[in-house]
């Protein structure tokens, strides 16, 4: 096990690269599902002002 | 295709074919500042600037690395195969280092011919493959050697 | 048939139904992928006669690198298509593609330092044109996005930023021949070569498999980006806010 961790004197090189590469696959997950909520509660935000002023439009009628 | 897409076609054609053209020439007339390093036979030839530090690339040859004893200082002479120029420097080496192995090395060359560099740089191939398999490779051209 | 196939996909409710119905299956095929390379990159692949166990770096830095440059392929033929043929559903592929393509083109530059450093003795090299046309690449996609974040109306954006897109596209076949076309630091390709890969068949399977992973992981976020993409484009229309609606329900 810590022959695999030393990756032969390589050790420092090789997990710092693979641990940057892990943390940006999961930040670039995070971001564009936070974008696609995002987007989705915006557009909510829309409909929910328009419903919330369609009883006003009915009583006018 | 109706005529207002066919405009936007060519423009964009149009636009691309103009900046790739620019960069073509300007890679063209940069061509000697994008190489990274100079070859021995190019450095014979005196196309390597001889009043400002450059690069000089090649092979080290086998056998021809000697170290002073006591000190950093390191000898070794690289070459293109063609031509050969010994180089000469006190310093920290790269992994890879070593006989037979590519090697870039940046400092200026003596009156002599002698290289001084101030920092060498370590080379490597294409080409990957396990020990075992480096080590049949060599045996067998070992053995097609007279 | 294939032009109304086309039709039918450039449809922003189609797509993004298609695009819902497909994401599970990316993201569980790109992240399957990604372990079995990562295991195989790691484990499996014997050390190298050179770099010894240091060559692993390739199984990361290779695809980031290569999704770096694919990813400004496609934003740039989206770009084009879009600008040429006014679709809103290519233009909002360009966007969606260009924050992944830079991401991925950052990884494979702090990568390749992290690999220089012990391998030639050196984080970066500034004569270098590998390098350096590698780092052009990152900066085209900030400027993309830069145009696009200080262009206010997105029509004028999307037709600006394509056009930058698609002038951007000549520095990738400059970065892949760069290592033949001039003398560099970097070595020249290893698996695109005209007399077959360089490299022997225990490492060269998981670096196929990472590749085909981070292929997968990026079309996964794409379609996911783009579905937000489309719901922000598509406010006013009539199926998004329907979709809204029966989702609330």
């Amino acid at each position: 096990m810590m022959e695999f961790l030393r990756m032969g004197g390589y050790g420092a090189y090789v997990w710092s690269a693979y641990g940057i590469t892990l943390m940006v696959l999961i930040i670039n997950i995070w971001w564009t599902y936070r974008f696609y909520k995002k987007s989705r509660e915006a557009l909510g935000g829309i409909l929910g002002n328009f419903s919330k002023h369609q009883p006003t439009v009915r009583k006018i009628s | 295709m109706t005529p207002r897409r066919r405009q936007r076609m060519v423009l964009i054609a149009m636009i691309f074919s103009g900046v790739a053209v620019s960069a073509g020439l300007a890679l063209k007339a940069f061509q000697g500042n994008l190489l990274f390093f100079f070859s021995p036979t190019q450095v014979e030839a005196g196309e390597a600037p001889d009043s400002r530090n450059f690069r000089l690339g090649g092979m080290v040859v086998p056998g021809s690395i000697t170290r002073e004893t006591g000190s950093m200082t390191v000898n070794f002479v690289v070459t293109d195969y063609a031509h050969s120029i010994p180089v000469q420097y006190t310093g920290v080496l790269p992994d890879l280092f070593g006989e037979g192995q590519g090697v870039v090395v940046r400092g200026q060359l003596s009156e002599a011919s002698n290289f001084f560099a101030e920092e060498v740089l370590a080379k490597h191939d294409e080409n990957y493959m396990p020990p075992e398999v480096a080590e049949a490779l060599a045996q067998s051209e070992k053995a097609r050697e007279p | 048939m294939y032009l109304r196939w086309f039709h039918k996909l450039s449809s922003p409710p189609y797509f993004y139904r298609l695009a819902s119905i497909l994401s599970p299956w990316l993201s569980g095929l790109s992240i399957a992928l990604i372990a079995a390379g990562t295991y195989g990159g790691l484990v499996l692949a014997p050390p190298d006669y050179l770099q010894g166990d240091g060559f692993r770096m390739i199984y990361v830095h290779v695809p980031s690198a290569y999704l770096g440059m694919m990813a400004y392929v496609v934003m740039a033929m989206a770009a084009a298509v879009g600008f040429i043929w006014r679709i809103k559903l290519a233009h909002a592929v360009a966007v969606s593609a260009a924050p992944l393509g830079a991401s991925f083109t950052l990884l494979g530059l702090v990568t390749g330092a992290i690999w220089g450093k012990p391998m030639w003795g050196t984080f970066w090299q500034w004569s270098d044109a590998r390098l350096v046309f590698f780092l052009m690449l990152f900066f085209l996609y900030m400027g993309y996005l830069a145009l696009r974040g200080v262009t206010e109306d997105r029509d004028k954006a999307d037709r600006l930023s394509a056009v930058l897109a698609v002038v951007g596209v000549i520095n990738i076949p400059i970065i892949h021949y760069s290592v033949e076309w001039w003398t560099t630091l970097h070595q020249g390709p290893t698996i695109t070569r005209l007399d077959g890969p360089s490299i022997t068949m225990d490492m060269l399977v998981p670096l196929l498999v990472m590749i085909a992973g981070f292929s997968f992981f990026f079309v996964w976020l794409l379609f996911v980006r783009l579905r937000g993409e489309i719901l922000v484009r598509e406010q006013k229309s009539r199926w998004a806010q329907e979709l809204m609606q029966r989702s609330r329900v």
